[in-house]
């Protein structure tokens, strides 16, 4: 059976790249999927020679053919999201333009097509804890969390294929599309905190967020001591709401030594680091029911 | 004029920095607004604390199919490039939150069976906070999730005769590009890590593509890290603020306190970047 894990945080910085990396070292071999697709990471810290790369297509975009259009600006009129500039010759903004056929619905000169562009790229590489999917975004395009569906599909091919059982998710900030993606469907979130305010209150919408589409979830407070107070505030909604905090991690520099370095955790953290990583990586096991 | 916040890489202090700014620049007395657009997470309020005067619900116009017009043809879900609806043998369904509400369907349906009704998706909120600066932030609602049409709607806030500093998202897709859209300028703010430039190089080429101009803050600084400093110095971006690593600060940001606050320094780095700012980007007010 193959499981899935994902690993999101709400606020941005609070860590979800180094615990991803730490979680790859300590429950390999497994496939490693990168959909913070905006801003990919993972392939820093487990460098590798691309051995694949998918180009997919995510979404088409609106052009208009000059030689058809007679300027009557019936399109820009109905266009929802101005995207089409009204000046002749009609033009569309590739960039606010979203795909959805309703210029060449309302085109009485059919001078409208729709070209699919090539709005990302998945590339497969090796890690020394299993394969590496990396998911990126081409510039300006929209439909990240397609790119992050796609991304999860293909991780989950390359496990059946290769025997693995888990998959783990490194997801992006926030609550939006890509994030929505990276969750519905996984087996486990991983709430990567720290103790500040602002991680503090994006932690109540990530919480909001796992329950609405009905996933379990359990946490992992970074930068632990870096704040008392907030800490115990992390500590306490955890337990409101019945999300295990599985892991603290202490604040130290040697940790942002080593990501400087671009080095993954295991092996170049303190052991007051290392430790409650495992810990964490034992509960999550458990967790999964995942005893590879 | 319109100064973005954005960077890439989340955590990096775009919000430190937005926030801070804003103060800095109304305590010289010009005009500003601090718009969060940064609409799934939004934190800039946890540092201004400001008393909400106004609020406005964003929503989108969803179909509403009419069972007693309808005669199931599918014309409808042909048409709809998300597919956000779905023809059975008894209804047509709607799944609403994947509607980007373009209208497709209705303009396809040949009975004018397909009506629209508003779906709330986020909310757009503003008001002053203590020292008398304007905010205003956008807020998507959960399991929702487009963002665009929030951060829309909060520039629609924008002041043309203030300053107006906009704290965008992380990443560098259609939200933060939605956000960074006619901005005159961006700060990115970014970490001297192999993370932090990666990051930041997708950014800068985003709002390349945009027409807007990328100007970088050095959050988490530390001396003799030049990896982000030789990137910039390729690529003529230049650096015209560093904030030190420093537990201090984080522990102050930890609290929800602001720089400028503690200490009166800070308010004159602010401006000094402000000001050189505006001796770099043309049109820009001095």
């Amino acid at each position: 059976m193959i499981r899935q894990l994902v690993v999101i945080s709400g606020k941005g910085g609070t860590g979800k790249t180094t615990v991803t990396a730490a979680l790859a070292q300590l429950l390999g071999p497994l496939v490693l999927a990168d959909c913070d697709v905006e801003a990919p990471n993972l392939g820093i810290l487990f460098p590798g020679s691309p051995l694949r790369r998918i180009e997919i297509q995510v979404s088409r975009k609106a052009s208009i053919d000059p030689e058809r259009c007679d300027a009557c600006g019936l399109c820009a009129e109905r266009c929802r999201f101005d995207a089409v500039l009204p000046r002749t010759p009609y033009r569309v903004d590739h960039l606010s333009c979203e795909g959805c056929g309703v210029c060449g619905l309302v085109c009485p000169a059919q001078a409208v097509s729709f070209n699919a562009e090539t709005g990302a790229c998945i590339t497969e590489s090796m890690t020394p804890h299993g394969p590496l999917l990396e998911g990126r975004l081409a510039l300006g395009e929209e439909a990240s969390g397609k790119v992050v569906t796609r991304v999860r599909m293909e991780a989950q091919a390359l496990a059946a294929q290769k025997g693995l059982e888990l998959v783990l998710i490194d997801g992006s900030p926030g609550t939006g599309c890509p994030v929505i993606a990276s969750l519905t469907g996984c087996d486990l979130a991983l709430l990567v905190t720290e103790p500040t305010l602002s991680a503090v209150h994006d932690l109540e919408r990530v919480f909001r967020l796992v329950s609405h589409f009905g996933i379990p979830a359990v946490a992992c407070l970074n930068k632990s001591d870096l704040n008392e107070e907030m800490g115990e505030a992390v500590r306490i909604r955890c337990r409101e709401v019945g999300v295990g905090l599985e892991a603290e991690l202490p604040f130290r520099p040697e940790v942002v030594e080593a990501l400087r370095h671009a080095r993954p955790p295991l092996g170049n953290v303190p052991a007051e680091v290392e430790e409650p990583l495992r810990g964490l990586a034992s509960a999550v096991r458990e967790r999964l029911g995942y005893n590879e | 004029m319109v100064i973005a916040v954005a960077g890439g890489k989340g955590g990096t202090g775009k919000t430190l920095v937005a926030v801070n700014l804003a103060l800095a620049l109304r305590r010289e007395g010009l005009e500003v607004r601090l718009l969060d657009a940064d609409v799934e997470e939004p934190n800039a309020h946890l540092f201004l604390d400001p008393a909400w005067e106004g609020r406005e619900e964003v929503c989108i116009r969803v179909p509403v199919v009419d069972p007693e017009l309808c005669d199931l043809c599918g014309d409808c879900a042909r048409a709809c490039a998300y597919g956000a609806l779905a023809v059975t043998r008894e209804k047509v369904m709607v799944f609403e939150e994947l509607c980007h509400g373009c209208g497709g369907c209705s303009l396809a349906c040949p009975r004018g069976a397909i009506g629209e009704k508003n779906r709330r998706i986020g909310i757009i909120e503003w008001g002053h906070a203590s020292g008398s600066l304007w905010t205003a932030r956008g807020l998507l609602e959960i399991g929702e999730p487009k963002a665009s049409p929030v951060i829309s709607r909060l520039k629609g806030l924008i002041d043309p005769e203030a300053v107006n500093v906009m704290d965008c998202g992380p990443g560098t897709g259609c939200p933060t590009m939605t956000a960074l859209k006619g901005a005159d300028v961006c700060l990115m703010v970014t970490e001297p890590t192999p993370f932090g430039l990666h990051d930041l190089g997708m950014a800068v080429d985003m709002a390349g593509s945009l027409g807007v101009r990328s100007l970088v803050v050095m959050n988490k600084d530390v001396p003799g890290e030049d990896a982000v400093r030789a990137f910039c110095r390729e690529k003529g971006l230049e650096v015209v603020m560093s904030i030190p690593f420093s537990l201090d600060i984080a522990r102050l940001c930890s609290r929800g306190a602001n720089l400028v606050d503690e200490d009166d320094s800070w308010t004159h780095r602010f401006l000094q970047a402000w000001r050189r700012v505006c001796e770099l980007v043309p049109g820009v007010m001095a």
